[in-house]
């Protein structure tokens, strides 16, 4: 019953992937600017055939929904066209960068996650508090923040100022880390590599706070108004009269039912951190996707825009899909 | 909590055009400016979102120098309260040597504008088709409707950024891009609530009395929606803000020359060794403006709209 | 009061206050009570008079601002008042048990209804053994699930195999209440309070419900302090009567006594204002007036202003409770004679 369910899901969720698919291959194709130039640089001196070479090489020459169809036939194997500029197949290009992303992203999100939780939970155990107080001001903070800017004031802080921690790249180049799957840590722990594996600890910390204080400050909240609402309920006072300790009452039945707002809201944040993640990527100087979307749109390299746009947006789509896989485990009166 | 509750919607249920309603709107903004009393964080706030307005209109009487040009002479001078400052320069100058709250004060006009405009149009495109679907579901409903869901699936800054990639730069780019995906939260909200009021006794009552069912919308079902537009639209144009601040700062979003707070710290992050003040100032006057709006924004709600409930 | 030997809980002086905005709202004051070992007692009452304060105040439940600042709640001699938390978590629900009012909200809608009922049994240790983490303690949940099976089957909830995995949203009204009686049964505790068990129930159901747990008083000797603004369930129910008012009790005896010849003229109002199959609507009389505010009590008897007996000496001082009959008290300085009494015929008592 729950699988058939899960499936619908996974299935309505394909037609959005199309559409996603379709509206940025228009996009593309109905700006202006020609793609042969941007290949050549606008360097002129380059013969007419060698111009008609090209243009029949990216199907430039056929007709759109042609070209579409042919997108959309590479797209499902996995092959979303070369980049203008690189000259490399974009699948190959994003894959390179997505492991530098992925794992500052989930850094992020651990950390958001890390301090969202106590900060939420204690606020409303404790509101009005002090420490409530305190908390939901710094909150407000966190969500009325800029991240670029946050990122560059960590860094005159603990950079520039206190010299404690980098604010560049992944990795020291001393480290010596041989590289195997592209995730610093893990290739760092599977190689033995202990000084690599602290240098790349030490250098996810700004970029991840800078990411994921945002996302704290939005989770916070919602673990507090919720757990608020909750704390008051009859199913508390059951749980108390069963002679369960406090901390028992807040951590197990008030915090799991607590989970169900948490998760949506942290689906939908997802999206606010790979939006970030251009930003905080471009301030640290981070080897990962969003950084090279951010050069690529200067240098006008639009397949490895468009190619790294739809990564977002099917990672986003993902990603609220597992929420809503997830939802039917927390919440037992689901019905979709 | 609140000693006089605000009205509560099952009143303006029974109250039949915009002008009754605009009478007592006229009679509960003592009630309002009370509970703004009460709320003092809102009040706070929504005097300093005016000051800011003040000084954006303001700039050029308020102001010496000139924000586009300046003397490199006087490049990097550090704030008044520092070694090497000046009060002629109180928050120091740039690499260009511009005065450096000069460019603050007229950037509050680019991030206003639009934050303004942005939310403005996404309210007026969003609620009108949201009310429209809502009403009269049908052929116009499904199609919009898939279109937001496509929309939905992409994140904001992310569309905005490949938005303004593709279109180029520019203030006007900027914000329509940042509409083109704006409207749809607005959209969602009119029409669900839509859905919702429509169904219930005194729209009922109004076909029965022969209304037509475009003055239903706007006469009947509309003001009893207006006040959760209000908030999200109030909510929403901190994070415009915050998007438009971004793309400057990619170099996506307003031109150079232009201040605008976005670019400035874009700017101060290549002398952040030697002048830390050229990011650091214009990043905190965005900071204040988006911290005060957001804290208008959460006390209209709890003023206007205790029902309503919106994260993130 | 009644029988002091075997006294399972006494309740001194209790006084549990609110602080508001307005003031002190003083729910309860200086209310004693005596249960012996076995008894079946309710405190009957209109809503906000206190009574369920009574009983979270006996397992220190009140939701904060609430707290008690006066008196004693000996429970088999020891005062639960003085015992540190983890004292008084071990008395609830192993020796103290409570149901509530609303099941459907009082059961956590994310745990299946079984699992529920489980948790007190662990929380109390009462299958003996190493507290082994999820999921090393097979041996343990299995023992522990055949208990709740039993306590399920016992309150007459039918294949509760089938029910021990389901969700309580999947549970009828009457199934959610026999789920939480099992949930408070299960450890086997010497008391029973039960806030309002059968309001949110339908009338049938009811009187299964007030079956069950008289079935309970007999079979287990448990004893039961019942809190319930229906007259004719206490009366039904019950074998001691504790009539509340505005925080006080008013009235209390065996309850044949308090229902037959009731004293004081609250008591008799609220049974002259419970509409009875077979009456006409204008016989039903209304209590005039409202429950007072709590904050700003009058100085002498709280019900004078709504009384039709009260005469000025009413109004002027605190009201003792006055003996009028043997084991009967009652907070009136004009009990109602009710033999004298023209207007008052017995017929009007219907029980259901």
């Amino acid at each position: 019953m729950k699988a058939t369910k899960i499936l619908e899901r996974v299935l309505a969720a394909l037609p959005i992937m199309l559409g996603v698919a379709i509206t940025v291959f228009l996009f593309m194709r109905l700006t202006p600017g020609d793609p042969v130039d941007i290949m050549m640089g606008r360097g002129g001196a380059v013969s007419e055939g060698e111009i008609e070479k090209l243009r029949s090489e990216f199907n430039l020459d056929k007709p759109l929904y042609t070209q579409l169809g042919i997108y959309l036939k590479d797209a499902i194997h996995g092959n979303l066209g070369y980049s203008y500029i690189q000259k490399y197949p974009v699948t190959t290009l994003i894959i390179e960068r997505l492991p530098a992303t992925i794992e500052l992203a989930i850094a992020a999100l651990i950390i958001s996650l890390v301090i969202a939780f106590p900060i939420g939970i204690a606020s409303a155990v404790w509101q009005n508090s002090l420490l409530d107080r305190l908390s939901m001001a710094g909150s407000f903070l966190g969500i009325s923040m800029p991240s670029f800017w946050f990122g560059i004031i960590l860094i005159l802080l603990f950079g520039v100022q206190l010299h404690i921690l980098p604010v560049q790249g992944r990795i020291d180049f001393d480290a010596h880390l041989s590289i195997k799957t592209g995730f610093y840590i893990w290739d760092s722990i599977i190689t033995g590599n202990h000084v690599a594996l602290i240098s790349t600890i030490k250098h996810l910390i700004l970029p991840g706070i800078t990411l994921g204080a945002a996302e704290a400050a939005v989770i916070a909240r919602v673990i507090r108004s919720s757990m608020l609402e909750i704390l008051r309920s009859d199913y508390i006072v059951l749980a108390r009269s069963k002679g369960a300790s406090e901390w028992r009452v807040i951590l197990k039945h008030a915090l799991r039912n607590a989970l169900i707002p948490t998760v949506t809201i942290i689906g939908l944040q997802v999206g606010v951190l790979l939006g970030g993640n251009m930003i905080v990527e471009t301030v640290f100087s981070w080897p990962g996707l969003g950084r090279m979307v951010v050069s690529a749109i200067f240098a006008r390299d639009f397949p490895l825009v468009q190619g790294a746009v739809m990564v977002y947006a099917f990672t986003f789509v993902m990603a609220n899909l597992i929420v809503d896989i997830l939802y039917t485990y927390l919440n037992p009166k689901i019905t979709f | 909590m609140d000693i006089t509750p605000p009205i509560t919607k099952p009143t303006l249920s029974l109250i039949h055009s915009w002008r009754i309603r605009l009478k007592l709107w006229k009679r509960s903004a003592k009630e309002f400016l009370y509970d703004l009393l009460i709320h003092p964080t809102a009040l706070i706030g929504s005097i300093i979102v005016i000051l800011y307005i003040l000084a954006a209109i303001l700039a050029p009487q308020i102001t010496v120098h000139n924000p586009e040009n300046g003397n490199l002479r006087n490049r990097f001078t550090p704030p008044a309260w520092e070694k090497d400052g000046t009060w002629e320069f109180p928050l120091g100058t740039d690499a260009q040597g511009r005065d450096l709250l000069t460019r603050i004060l007229f950037g509050s006009r680019i991030s206003l504008i639009v934050g303004g405009v942005a939310v403005g149009i996404s309210i007026l495109i969003g609620s009108t088709l949201g009310a429209l679907t809502g009403y009269y579901r049908g052929k116009l409903d499904s199609i919009v409707s898939r279109f937001a869901d496509l929309l939905l699936a992409f994140p904001f800054l992310i569309f905005a950024i490949g938005v303004m990639a593709f279109i180029g730069p520019g203030i006007t780019n900027l914000i329509m891009a940042l509409i083109f995906k704006g409207w749809v939260e607005f959209f969602r909200l009119v029409r669900g609530e839509m859905m919702s009021e429509k169904s219930k006794e005194y729209v009922e009552a109004a076909k029965a009395n022969g209304m037509g069912s475009l003055s239903i919308i706007v006469k009947e079902i509309l003001p009893n929606i207006i006040n959760s537009v209000f908030v999200l639209g109030t909510l929403r144009i901190g994070d415009m803000i915050i998007m438009e601040a971004s793309l400057s700062f990619l170099g996506l979003g307003i031109p150079p020359h232009i201040p605008a707070w976005g670019s400035m710290i874009a700017s101060g992050r290549d002398y952040m060794l030697v002048a830390w003040w050229v990011s650091t100032f214009p990043g905190i006057a965005l900071l204040i403006l988006v911290l005060a709006i957001n804290i208008t924004g959460e006390g209209l709600r709890d003023i206007l709209d205790p029902r309503l409930k919106l994260e993130g | 009061m009644i029988n002091t030997n075997n006294t399972l809980l006494e309740i001194r002086n209790l006084s549990v206050t609110y602080p508001t905005r307005r003031g002190e709202v003083k729910a309860v004051e200086n209310l004693s009570l005596t249960v012996p070992a076995g008894g079946r007692l309710c405190l009957v009452g209109e809503s906000g008079c206190g009574k369920s304060t009574v009983l979270h105040a006996i397992l220190r439940l009140l939701r904060p601002p609430g707290r008690i600042t006066n008196g004693e709640l000996l429970f088999r001699g020891r005062d639960l008042r003085k015992l540190r938390a983890k004292e008084i978590q071990g008395v609830r629900g192993k020796e103290i048990s409570m149901i509530f009012q609303d099941p459907l909200t009082t059961l956590n809608p994310v745990f299946p209804v079984g699992e529920q009922i489980r948790e007190s049994l662990r929380l109390h240790q009462i299958i003996p053994g190493l507290s082994l983490p999820w999921p090393l303690d097979i041996i343990r949940r299995k023992q522990e699930k055949e208990i709740v099976l039993k306590a399920m089957q016992e309150v007459g909830i039918p294949s509760p195999m089938d029910r021990y995995s389901i969700y309580p949203h999947q549970f009828s009204g009457g199934m959610q209440q026999r789920a939480l009686i099992a949930l408070a049964l299960v450890c086997g505790p010497a008391l029973l309070l039960a806030d309002e068990p059968t309001t949110s129930l339908d009338v049938t159901i009811q009187a299964q419900i007030l079956d069950l747990m008289l079935k309970i008083n007999q079979d287990h000797n448990t004893t039961i302090v019942m809190v319930t603004h229906d007259l004719g369930v206490a009366a039904e129910f019950c074998d001691t009567i504790a009539v509340m008012y505005a925080g006080r009790i008013v009235e209390i005896g065996p309850a044949e006594t308090i229902v037959i010849h009731p004293h004081h003229p609250y008591t008799r109002g609220l049974l002259t204002c419970r509409p009875h199959i077979g009456e006409k609507a204008q016989q039903v009389k209304p209590i005039e007036g409202n429950v007072p505010d709590l904050t700003h009590l009058p100085p002498g008897c709280a019900f004078a202003p709504r009384c039709p007996l009260a005469q000025t000496v009413c109004e002027q001082g605190p009201v003792p409770l006055i003996q009028v009959e043997k084991n009967v008290l009652t907070r009136c300085l004009q009990p109602v004679d009710n033999r004298r009494d023209p207007s008052w015929t017995w017929d009007q008592i219907v029980r259901i």
